[in-house]
C-alpha cells in the first residue's frame, strides 16, 4: 500500500484545466497520473475530460492522450496496443478513460469486444452518473430515484452493475475505486499495470455540478457512497472476489451509515419517497448478500 | 522477381496489403469482403506478414482502431462493405480530420433495405464528404496497383489524408483473372517506410484533436481542401510513376480510351469502365464516333479533365452505378457542375444502370451509346436522367 507521503510530487495533470469547481473526475486523473507516471497513453473518448483538456492550442495534461468517439474507447485502445507491439514499445501503459454514458451505454459494444479479445490496457470508467458533459442527462448508470435533465421526476429505473458485467468477461482484474479513496485508488491502478490483458476499474466519482451539493462536498459525498453501502469497494482478481477496506467491514449491516445521509445531501435526490428509500434500502441488502455469498466462496 | 498468378481481386487486395508492409489490420467480415480479410488473417498466422491482426466487434471498430493504430505510428488497412462502411460513417469524418494516410480496400456492394449483396457504388458514394480520397478500379491487376498507389498519395506529405480503394463486389471480388506481383524490392523502393504528419508518443505529449474553436476550425478544413487539390496533382504523377516501375499504368484521374474526335464520349466508374472499352470499339467499326472515359478518381474530383474532354466532343453521357433520390447519379451531377463555366457545352444525357448487382454488359452500354446519339442528332434530350433496362 502506497502511502501519501510517498505518492510521486511530479503532476501530469497541469493547472489551467478547465474542469468544474469540486470535480471529483478531475481529482481522480490526477491521482491516475501520479500513479502511472508520464509513461502513459491516455485514450479519452467524448466525455468531460474533452473539456478538461482546456480547447486548442493548449492542452493540461503533459502525456500524449488521444481523443477519440464517443462510443469507440476500446477500439482505439486495441489500434493503440498493436501499433505500440509492433513498433517494439512495451513500457507504456495504454489507458482508456471513459465516463459512465462512454461506458455501459454508447461504448459497451466496443469496451466488451476489446476486453474478449484481451487488449493488455487498463480501462477506467469514471462515473459521476449522468451524462455531465452535456448537461447531466440520464445514462444507464444513473441511479435510481436522482434527478437528471431527461428524467425530471426521478429516474425509474435501477443502475447497471457495469464491474460485474466486465467481471463476466473473465478478465483478469476488476476493481472498484472511489474519488474520495485516493490511496485505494492510486494501488489498484498500479496493481493493473503490471497485470497482463485488460483491467476494469470503475471509479465512483461525484461531481457536485450535477449531483446538486455543494462543491466542497465531493470527498464527503464520495466516503458516504462507501459507508453506507451504496456502493461498495472490491477487487475480482483472477476471478476471485475480495472486499477492500473500508467495504470490507460492511457485510455487518449495523456497521453501514444510513444511506439517507448520503441522499440528503444531494439535491439530485430530493423527490425520493419513503417508498423509494424503502425499496434502496432492501436494493443494498441484497446487493451485500450477494457480495457476502462471492467473498465466502473466494475466501 | 515478378510473379504471376490467376487469383480475386478480393485476394489481391490482400497480397497488396502485404506488399505494403501494413503493421496493423483491424477488419469485421461483411459479404463481399470477406475473402479480403481471410486472405490476411492467412498471412498473419502463416508468418508471411509480420502485422497484427485485430478482429473487431464492428466496423466502426475497425475504422477506430486504425485510426489510434495510425495515431501511434505505423501503416494501417482495412476492408469493408456496403452497411459496414455506412456504419463507419462517423469514424471516417474522424479520420480524414485527424490526416491519417489509412487505405482502405471497399468492395462495392447495394444498401438495404431490401437486403441485397450484389454491387453498385451507392455505399461509397454516400461517404462523397468524408475527406476521402476516393479511386474505382476496373480490374484485379488495377486493385493492387492501386493500393500501393494510395498509400504512396496518402502518405505524401501535401496530402496526409486517407483512401478507400472501390471495386465492385463479385464483378471484380471473387472474380479470377490473371494478375502479376512486382518484385517485392522494387515495392519497397516505390512504397517508403510508414510517414504520417504526427504521431502520438510518449515523451512529446500532446492531446490530439481536442476541442477547437471557431477561431481556429475553418482553417483545419481549409488545409483537407488544400489537400485534396494537392492530391489532384500527384494521383496522375504516381500512377506514371509506378508505370515507369511495373508496367502498368491507368491514365491518372481519368482513363481515356478513343476519345479523340468522338462525337459522344461515355462517362464510367470502376467496370463499366472496362465494358465501355469493348462497346466502344464494337461501335467503331459501325463507324460511329463514340469513345469512353473511365473516372477513375472520384474525390478529388477531376474537373479540368471533365472540361478539356467537354471541349473536344460534341456530347457526354454518364452512366451511374449509383442514384442520388430526389436528384441523378453523382457522376452526372459532377460532369455538369464542372463545365458550368464554360461557354460551349455539349449536350448532356444521364444514365442509371446497374444498380444492386443488375447486369450490365458491353451490349448495354452500346445501347446507351445509340439512344444517346439519337438525342445527338436530333439536338436534344428528351429525359436528363433515364434508367437503363427498367422493368415495366
Amino acid at each position: 500500500m502506497v502511502t501519501m507521503k510517498e505518492l510521486p510530487k511530479e503532476e501530469y495533470l497541469l493547472k489551467g484545466h478547465a474542469a468544474c469547481a469540486g470535480c471529483g473526475p478531475a481529482a481522480s486523473l490526477r491521482m491516475l497520473l501520479k500513479a502511472l507516471g508520464n509513461k502513459v497513453f491516455l485514450i479519452v473518448p467524448a466525455c468531460c475530460t474533452t473539456v478538461i483538456q482546456g480547447p486548442y492550442p493548449f492542452t493540461s495534461f503533459d502525456v500524449p492522450l488521444q481523443n477519440i468517439l464517443f462510443e469507440s474507447t476500446g477500439a482505439a485502445a486495441s489500434g493503440v496496443v498493436a501499433a505500440l507491439r509492433q513498433r517494439k514499445i512495451d513500457d507504456v501503459t495504454v489507458v482508456g478513460w471513459a465516463g459512465d454514458g462512454g461506458t455501459a451505454d454508447i461504448g459497451i459494444q466496443a469496451l466488451s469486444g476489446a476486453a474478449e479479445r484481451g487488449t493488455n490496457f487498463i480501462y477506467i470508467c469514471y462515473d459521476n452518473e449522468a451524462y455531465g458533459n452535456t448537461g447531466m442527462q440520464r445514462s444507464g448508470l444513473t441511479p435510481y430515484g436522482a434527478w437528471t435533465t431527461t428524467t425530471p421526476s426521478g429516474k425509474r429505473e435501477r443502475k447497471k452493475d457495469m464491474p460485474m458485467i466486465m467481471a463476466a468477461h473473465k478478465i483478469p482484474y476488476v476493481a472498484t475505486a472511489c474519488t474520495a479513496f485516493p490511496l485505494d485508488f492510486v494501488n489498484k491502478v498500479r496493481k493493473a499495470k503490471d497485470i497482463q490483458g485488460t483491467k476494469y476499474n470503475h471509479l465512483l466519482a461525484p461531481c457536485p455540478t450535477g449531483w446538486r451539493c455543494d462543491t466542497s462536498k465531493t470527498i464527503e459525498m464520495g466516503r458516504l457512497a462507501v459507508q453506507t453501502g451504496l456502493f461498495a469497494l472490491y477487487e475480482v482478481e483472477n476471478g476471485r472476489f475480495k472486499l477492500n477496506s473500508p467495504s470490507d467491514r460492511l457485510i455487518d449491516k449495523s456497521k453501514r451509515k444510513p444511506v439517507r445521509e448520503y441522499f440528503g445531501g444531494q439535491g439530485r435526490f430530493r423527490g425520493l419517497s419513503e417508498q423509494d428509500f424503502a425499496k434502496i434500502e432492501k436494493w443494498i441488502d441484497e446487493d451485500w448478500d450477494q457480495y457476502r455469498k462471492l467473498a465466502s466462496e473466494c475466501a | 522477381m515478378t510473379k504471376r498468378l490467376v487469383d480475386t481481386a478480393n485476394h489481391l487486395a490482400g497480397y497488396a496489403a502485404k506488399a505494403a508492409k501494413v503493421k496493423v489490420v483491424a477488419a469485421y467480415p461483411i459479404t463481399p469482403q470477406t475473402t479480403v480479410v481471410e486472405k490476411i488473417a492467412d498471412f498473419v498466422e502463416s508468418g508471411e506478414m509480420d502485422a497484427e491482426y485485430i478482429r473487431v466487434e464492428s466496423e466502426h471498430s475497425a475504422m477506430v482502431a486504425c485510426i489510434a493504430a495510425a495515431a501511434a505510428g505505423v501503416r494501417t488497412f482495412t476492408a469493408t462493405s456496403s452497411h459496414g462502411l455506412a456504419l463507419m460513417h462517423e469514424a471516417l469524418h474522424w479520420a480524414s480530420g485527424s490526416r491519417l494516410p489509412i487505405v482502405m480496400a471497399v468492395v462495392n456492394r447495394a444498401m438495404g433495405a431490401p437486403w441485397s449483396i450484389m454491387p453498385d457504388m451507392s455505399d461509397s458514394l454516400s461517404q462523397r464528404d468524408t475527406g476521402w480520397i476516393q479511386f474505382y478500379c476496373a480490374d484485379n491487376q488495377e486493385v493492387f496497383d492501386t493500393i500501393l498507389q494510395a498509400y504512396k498519395l496518402c502518405e505524401d506529405e501535401h496530402v496526409f489524408l486517407p483512401a478507400m480503394v472501390c471495386l465492385e463486389g463479385f464483378i471484380l471480388s471473387h472474380t479470377y483473372a490473371p494478375a502479376k506481383l512486382p518484385d517485392q524490392a522494387k515495392i519497397d523502393d516505390f512504397l517508403p517506410p510508414y510517414k504520417s504528419g504526427w504521431v502520438l508518443d510518449v515523451g512529446k505529449p500532446s492531446s490530439h484533436a481536442n476541442l477547437v474553436s471557431p477561431e481556429w476550425y475553418m482553417e483545419f478544413r481549409y488545409m483537407i481542401q488544400e489537400a485534396m487539390e494537392n492530391a489532384k496533382q500527384l494521383i496522375p504523377q504516381i500512377d506514371r510513376e509506378y508505370g515507369k516501375c511495373f508496367g502498368s499504368e491507368y491514365g491518372g484521374l481519368i482513363e481515356k480510351y478513343r476519345c479523340e474526335g468522338a462525337d459522344l464520349v461515355l462517362l464510367t466508374m470502376g467496370t463499366m469502365g472496362s465494358d465501355a472499352k469493348l462497346a466502344v470499339d464494337e461501335l467503331r467499326k459501325e463507324g460511329l464516333r463514340v469513345g469512353s472515359a473511365r473516372v477513375r478518381v472520384y474525390r478529388p474530383f477531376p474537373v479540368e479533365e471533365i472540361v478539356k474532354l467537354a471541349a473536344g466532343t460534341r456530347m457526354l453521357a454518364t452512366m451511374d452505378r449509383h442514384i442520388s433520390f430526389g436528384m441523378e447519379g453523382f457522376l452526372g451531377s459532377e460532369v455538369k457542375a464542372s463545365l458550368y463555366g464554360q461557354k460551349d457545352r455539349p449536350l448532356f444525357a444521364g444514365f442509371i444502370a446497374g444498380l444492386g448487382g443488375r447486369d450490365v454488359t458491353a451490349a448495354t452500354i452500346e445501347k446507351v451509346a445509340k439512344k444517346s446519339l439519337k438525342m445527338l442528332d436530333a439536338g436534344k434530350v428528351e429525359r436528363e436522367t433515364e434508367w437503363v433496362d427498367l422493368r415495366e
